[in-house]
């Protein structure tokens, strides 16, 4: 648990800037939300104000509502809010992606939020932030995750589509944040034929787009003309459209699923996919364990998935104060990556086409 | 090597029956005979034999990561494979780079494991690590697995067979015969088994046929049938097989395969009085001559479970063969003789063995009898008597069918007794391995009992594995307290989307962890179906269940109201 008087406190709303008077990445509304990025599990719709990076304005609002109070702030800029210092750093997850770093009293804290180090042509680079004191995460805390740099998975998916010409391709992945990345991870190997998208994919594209992040054509499979073959055709999808009627459509399709759970081959053959790719928007182990030792930081604490494998590794391996921080992060989440749970989705809230299964960063 | 990794990826990820016999036939086509010889046995799944333990590998990998222990356990409880998290955590030990190995099959089999498994300590140690850095990651998994004995490739045999044939171009039906009773793996027996001349005449006197394989009733399919055409028998609950007499020996196989001689001394006795050139079908049960009725199936898993049988546990249990089939008669083939045929023979056998054999075999061998059926509607009323006359449902075989190989729908078909069933809490979660790692898929459950009749809370064992445990209802709303006594265990019956439910509702209402266990709230009410019910001792309920299964969810029903163990108890067999 957090000290009590500590910069950062555990409230039932989320964790709490007494200083600042602001929650990051609140469950349930608040005057004032910091957000480290647009993910359902951490951009809550209710609260007053909300905080965060311009360039993540356009999903947000395209999730939260037009209407909300957001100030975007740029990476890096400083704003004083009430006795606190408070700036955005990149967290290079998806687009938008920020940690969260607030210096009072002396003392710096930084809230990481969902992050990864791996090069990603859809969003700005990690950067690293030092501190007193880290909250990191750890869904892939575990040494058996480690990533291969995403060119190199893209060109296997690339592979993969291209040795199938008579069959459409579909590939299934997080609607929001691993789809842009994989069709911007395209355009670098100068792929540049229309890729189909599925509905909720095509949500996600325009913010992107605004933001000129270079990606092939692509076009909703819904506004393809009956008449046109699917065949050889690559098709993005979010994975609760796998074995929907949605697929229907395709005939005899080779199917993959990309996400970092797809290292595991208990993993993937549970799902049913005949190929995983494996390409993460979350830090591996070796990427978890540079951000700590980065950022100096006398205490770490750690939320979301593997809490207390890497606060004990920390404590006994590298020497470094660390505990997990249970409670309310998404509780655990499961192989299946499901961190939100769909009861606790505020209701009314507009999810075109989406379950919350898709939030997830895998 | 490389081929027989690309080979399993290729199995591994597609599930389309088509691309999979492809990609087999593809493999025994191109491979050189001696590798597809011990690719066909590993496929086969008849490699069982561990040359090194998945610790031992642990260890090794232990030693030269300088992980800690605990780290990899972790990491071993989210991959669920000792083999494979080994694999994943192979960039960890930073072993210096070796020179690409890529050896045939058959050489890592029958020279390089072997002679890995013959080293000791440090050597042993140091070998491995070498073959780990020469090997790209996919193939340290199949290393590791073949190492340590737990390859297992998703196909069936019937698959294999298939691809087989299509490579041949022999019949399944005689692939499948040449198969059966072991296949030894070398180059000279895998050019035998697709030789399209392969006579009788080079067959092992030991050869079983294969099985053939009832499927479940499809009642529909029986209407336009007149009853009068069909032959109705006991299904026995026993284990099925085939007892063999050739050139003057006795094999007695089960229908894994196994020869099981030692186990049944007995039946092997019978075999010795049957004429030359004689093989029966039928069941191996324990069923005492003077006996009306067979003993349950609990009677023969104690003869099962041992290399040779002591003369007290022969006279407690028994063994007997229940004949229903007569495969080989004077040393020829009798499978495409009609079924009627073939039981009359089959009657004038056991009548010849019967007159002339010592009284401690005639007990031995009893015939499947005929049971009377005029009308189908006769058929669910006759199902319902089997449980009295120790039988575990019915069979139904065609009089004119011949016997084929395998489950060919059609000609027999077995219609078991529905399963009992009781509802049950669910009090234990523990994750399951593999396909299931790091998903709560081993379930134990519990039935309400009256407290003070059952062992008292303080002496609650903490690992439910070890045996079971008490709970105790917090807000009983009867005058005498009621607990939960842990009851039975199961794993299979949920689809995959009521197992990803469960998990996390698992994760959300974990209420104690007993190292991989977790204790829940106990809430979830499920009807579970089993075959059997028997009191034991070795249960803290007093009772053991065979073949529990979960049947559904009951989502709609309380936890109050589930089933007592009173209500086991009367379902008791023994009455």
């Amino acid at each position: 648990m957090l000290p009590p008087g500590a910069l950062i406190q555990h409230t039932p709303q989320g964790l709490y800037c007494p200083a600042a008077d602001a929650w990051i990445d609140p469950w349930r509304p608040v005057p004032r939300a910091l957000i480290t990025h647009a993910h359902a599990d951490h951009a809550r719709p209710g609260s007053q104000v909300y905080w965060a990076v311009g360039s993540a304005a356009g999903v947000l609002r395209q999730r939260l509502g037009q209407g909300i109070d957001l100030r975007a702030v740029a990476y890096g800029q400083e704003l004083r809010l009430g006795d606190a210092t408070v700036s955005f750093h990149s967290a290079g997850h998806v687009l938008g992606s920020a940690q969260v770093r607030i210096s009072a009293g002396g003392e710096t804290w930084l809230i990481s939020g969902d992050y990864k180090r791996d090069a990603d042509p859809s969003c700005v680079p990690f950067e690293p932030v030092a501190a007193d004191v880290l909250i990191t995460e750890a869904t892939f805390g575990l040494p058996v995750y480690r990533w291969r740099p995403g060119q190199e998975v893209a060109a296997e998916i690339a592979a993969w589509w291209k040795q199938a010409p008579e069959r459409p391709s579909l590939l299934f992945c997080y609607a929001f944040g691993k789809a842009q990345r994989l069709l911007a991870e395209l355009h670098q190997l100068g792929l540049n034929e229309e890729v189909l998208l599925h509905g909720a994919v095509q949500t996600l594209m325009a913010p992107y787009r605004e933001q000129g992040i270079a990606m092939p054509p692509t076009r909703p499979a819904s506004e393809l003309p009956r008449s046109e073959p699917l065949a050889g055709r690559l098709v993005l999808a979010p994975p609760s459209a796998h074995r929907s009627v949605w697929m229907k459509r395709f005939k005899a399709p080779q199917t993959g699923f990309v996400s970092g759970w797809m290292a595991v081959r208990g993993a993937r053959r549970r799902r049913g996919y005949e190929r995983g790719f494996v390409l993460s928007d979350h830090a591996d182990w070796n990427g978890l364990l540079t951000t700590v030792r980065q950022s100096q930081a006398r205490q770490v604490y750690v939320t979301h998935g593997q809490g207390d494998v890497l606060a004990r590794y920390l404590r006994e391996v590298e020497g470094i104060s660390a505990e997990p921080l249970s409670g309310g992060f998404a509780a655990e989440r499961g192989m299946e990556g499901e961190d939100l749970d769909e009861r606790q989705k505020p209701e009314g809230q507009e999810a075109p086409l989406e379950k919350a299964g898709e939030e997830t960063p895998g | 090597m490389h081929a027989f990794c690309n080979l399993f990826e290729c199995l591994d990820r597609s599930s389309g029956t088509k691309a999979r016999v492809a990609a087999l036939a593809a493999y025994f086509s191109e491979a050189p005979a001696a590798d597809a010889a011990w690719a066909l046995q590993l496929l086969l799944g008849k490699r069982r034999r561990r040359l090194l333990t998945g610790r031992r590998l642990r260890e090794v990998c232990l030693g030269a990561a300088g992980l800690p222990e605990w780290l990899f356990d972790a990491c071993h409880a989210q991959v669920g494979d000792s083999a494979e998290t080994i694999a994943l955590l192979l960039p960890e030990l930073n072993l210096p780079a070796q020179e690409p190995l890529d050896l045939p099959l058959h050489q890592w089999m029958a020279e390089r494991l072997p002679a890995l498994a013959a080293l000791e300590g440090e050597a042993q140690a140091q070998a491995v690590l070498q073959i780990w850095a020469s090997l790209p990651p996919p193939q340290v998994f199949v290393f590791n697995k073949l190492l340590s004995g737990g390859f297992r490739v998703g196909v069936s045999t019937g698959l294999v067979t298939r691809a087989l044939a299509v490579v041949s171009e022999l019949e399944e039906a005689e692939l499948a015969h040449r198969l059966m009773g072991g296949f030894e793996p070398s180059a000279a027996a895998f050019t035998a088994l697709l030789c399209p001349t392969a006579g009788s005449e080079a067959a092992p006197i030991s050869r079983p046929y294969p099985f053939f394989l009832a499927s479940p009733l499809e009642p529909e399919r029986l209407q336009a049938d007149d009853p009068a055409q069909w032959r109705a028998e006991w299904k026995w609950d026993g284990i099925r097989g085939q007892l063999i007499r050739r050139a003057g020996t006795t094999f007695l196989w089960s229908r894994g395969e196994e020869l099981v001689n030692d186990s049944f001394p007995e039946l092997v006795a019978l075999g010795d009085a049957l004429p030359d050139g004689t093989v029966l079908d039928g069941e191996v049960i324990v069923w005492p001559a003077a006996a009306e009725r067979p003993l349950g199936f609990a009677a023969l898993q104690r003869r099962l479970g041992r290399r040779s049988a002591s003369r007290a546990l022969r006279e407690a249990c028994p063994a007997a063969f229940v004949a229903y089939d007569l495969l080989e008669a004077g040393g020829r083939d009798q499978r495409l003789q009609p079924l009627a045929a073939r039981l009359q023979a089959l009657g004038q056998l056991s009548a010849a063995v019967q007159a002339g054999a010592a009284d401690t075999i005639k007990g031995c061998l009893r015939l499947s009898a005929g049971l009377p059926l005029e009308s189908w509607e006769a058929l669910e009323p006759l199902r319902s008597q089997a449980r009295q006359a120790g039988a575990e449902g019915l069979m139904l075989k065609r009089l004119d069918s011949p016997y084929l190989a395998g489950r060919k729908r059609g000609h027999w078909w077995k219609h078991k007794l529905e399963p009992m069933e009781l509802d049950a809490v669910l009090l234990y979660a523990q994750a399951g391995s593999g396909r299931r790692a790091n998903l709560f898929t081993d379930y134990t459950f519990g039935v309400w009992a009256t407290a003070g009749l059952e062992p008292a809370a303080g002496s609650v064992d903490p690992e439910p594995a070890a045996g079971d445990s008490v709970r105790i209802e917090p807000s009983a709303a009867e005058s005498r307290p009621r607990q939960l006594v842990t009851f039975a265990k199961a794993y299979s019956g949920l689809s995959d989307a009521e197992i990803t439910a469960l998990d996390r509702w698992i994760r959300r209402h974990t209420t104690e962890r007993f190292g991989p266990v977790r204790a829940v709230e106990p809430l979830q009410v499920f009807t579970l179906g089993f075959e059997g019910i028997q009191r034991s001792s070795r249960h803290r309920s007093g009772v053991a269940v065979r073949f529990p299964r979960i049947l559904r969810w009951r989502q709609d029903k309380p936890a109050a109201e589930a089933d007592t163990l009173a209500a086991a108890e009367a379902l008791l067999e023994d009455g």
